[in-house]
């Protein structure tokens, strides 16, 4: 899950202090493990660094906490292209799909979308492997099978997600 | 291995056979298809996808000529199947079209052969020569070693093949498939569709498959995923696979 666009996705909502995309953060994504401020902060500093965020309000005091950041257009264009490009099918992949989906929703975009694009990417990947397995000897066979069990995991997650997106909606907005 | 004169004239491999332009369809107060467009191109291998109750099996009928649209136009080459009479959809399902299903749908009392044979019999042929076409389906299918045993005496993957040779026997330029693994374990569904595809393939026949399943949509070319009786967004701008 690549949390730094994450947290993007959460400052095109609304301008933002980091203790505030933090809360928003850890309840959206990280109930178990809850992200450190370093973390948040070394985003910030990266987006800024990236011209995807700007610093637009310093208030008087100490510490990290007294500073807003605000979305760019270019950032607003990063945040769109990260949204509707698919994943590559790889392991560990679930987490950013579900990243996705729901900064998809806080921003009240087409998280259908999003999901069918990568399922099709799936079902290409998919494809590729199926014609691998054309004469391939066995060893081969059961590698192909491998990933194509764990693609079609990623697959029924979709499906699922998808099935599940309006109470999805109403925890991503509440 | 035709048996009868097809009803247009044939667009060449690759161009559009068959498509669908703006269809819908309602029972009662069920909107099955809500506006449905896609083409499918000549030698296409195709799956139709989607969750229970999207309309995927709505859609193969309305493909096939079996349902007619409230709206909206199925083409096949030139001719508009939505538009014919009763009768020439029946003409047109004979000569260009085949069908397997879930279940083989085999005729419990005949031999594997015989049911093959059964369509080349109904269209006129003599019972030497029917049976002579069957057994080179029954081969190509790789079940001619079945080709005496009654269907309760066949394997799933087995009768499937069997129902598979008769849908093809005809030489249909469109085979329509409703989930023709469905009822079958992982390892027969993929020889199934492994020899479904094979011998498409090799004999230019378009395939439209109505599949849950991404297995075996992965032996197609491409997928038309409907959702609540529409294209899902992912695939409207989708081009058929020219190959």
């Amino acid at each position: 899950m690549d949390s730094t666009l994450t947290m993007l996705g959460l400052l095109g909502r609304s301008p933002s202090h980091g203790y505030d995309l933090k809360s928003a953060y850890d309840r959206l994504f990280a109930a178990a493990r809850p992200i450190a401020y370093g973390q948040v902060y070394s985003a910030l500093s990266r987006l800024t660094r990236d011209d995807f965020a700007v610093l637009t309000a310093e208030e008087a005091g100490q510490g990290p906490d007294r500073k807003r950041y605000e979305i760019t257009d270019k950032g607003r264009d990063r945040l769109r292209s990260w949204l509707f490009t698919p994943d590559a099918p790889v392991p560990g992949l679930q987490s950013n799909v579900y990243a996705k989906t729901m900064i998809s929703l806080v921003l009240g975009d087409d998280a259908v979308h999003l999901l069918e694009i990568q399922k099709s990417e799936h079902l290409d990947k998919m494809r590729d492997i199926t014609r691998r397995k054309r004469d391939a000897d066995v060893a081969t066979l059961l590698l192909c099978d491998h990933a194509l069990f764990h693609i079609e995991a990623d697959l029924r997650f979709i499906d699922l997600t998808m099935s599940r997106l309006t109470e999805l909606k109403r925890e991503a907005l509440s | 291995m035709n048996v009868s004169s097809t009803t247009i004239s044939e667009p060449a491999f690759g161009e559009t056979l068959l498509s669908a332009q703006g269809l819908h369809l309602s029972f009662g107060l069920t909107h099955a298809l809500r506006g449905i467009d896609f083409e499918i191109a000549h030698g296409e291998r195709v799956a139709i996808m989607g969750p229970s109750g999207s309309g995927k099996s709505t859609l193969l009928h309305v493909l096939a000529g079996v349902l007619t649209p409230d709206e909206g136009e199925v083409r096949y080459g030139k001719t508009v199947v939505s538009g014919l009479g009763e009768a020439d959809r029946a003409r047109l399902r004979l000569s260009d079209f085949g069908f397997v299903f879930q279940f083989g749908q085999l005729i419990p009392d005949l031999s594997a052969i015989d049911n093959v044979s059964i369509p080349l019999l109904l269209a006129g042929m003599s019972r030497k020569r029917a049976l002579g076409q069957a057994r080179a389906w029954l081969d190509q299918l790789r079940v001619a070693d079945h080709a005496s045993k009654l269907p309760t005496q066949l394997s799933g993957g087995q009768a499937q093949c069997v129902a598979i040779a008769r849908a093809l026997v005809t030489a249909p330029k469109v085979l329509f498939a409703d989930e023709p693994t469905g009822a079958l374990d992982s390892l027969v569904a993929e020889s199934v569709m492994e020899t479904l595809t094979d011998v498409t393939h090799a004999n230019r026949t378009t395939l439209v498959i109505v599949t849950h399943d991404a297995r075996t949509a992965s032996y197609t070319d491409r997928e038309i995923v409907v959702r609540d009786g529409r294209v899902s967004s992912g695939y409207t701008d989708r081009q058929p696979a020219r190959r």
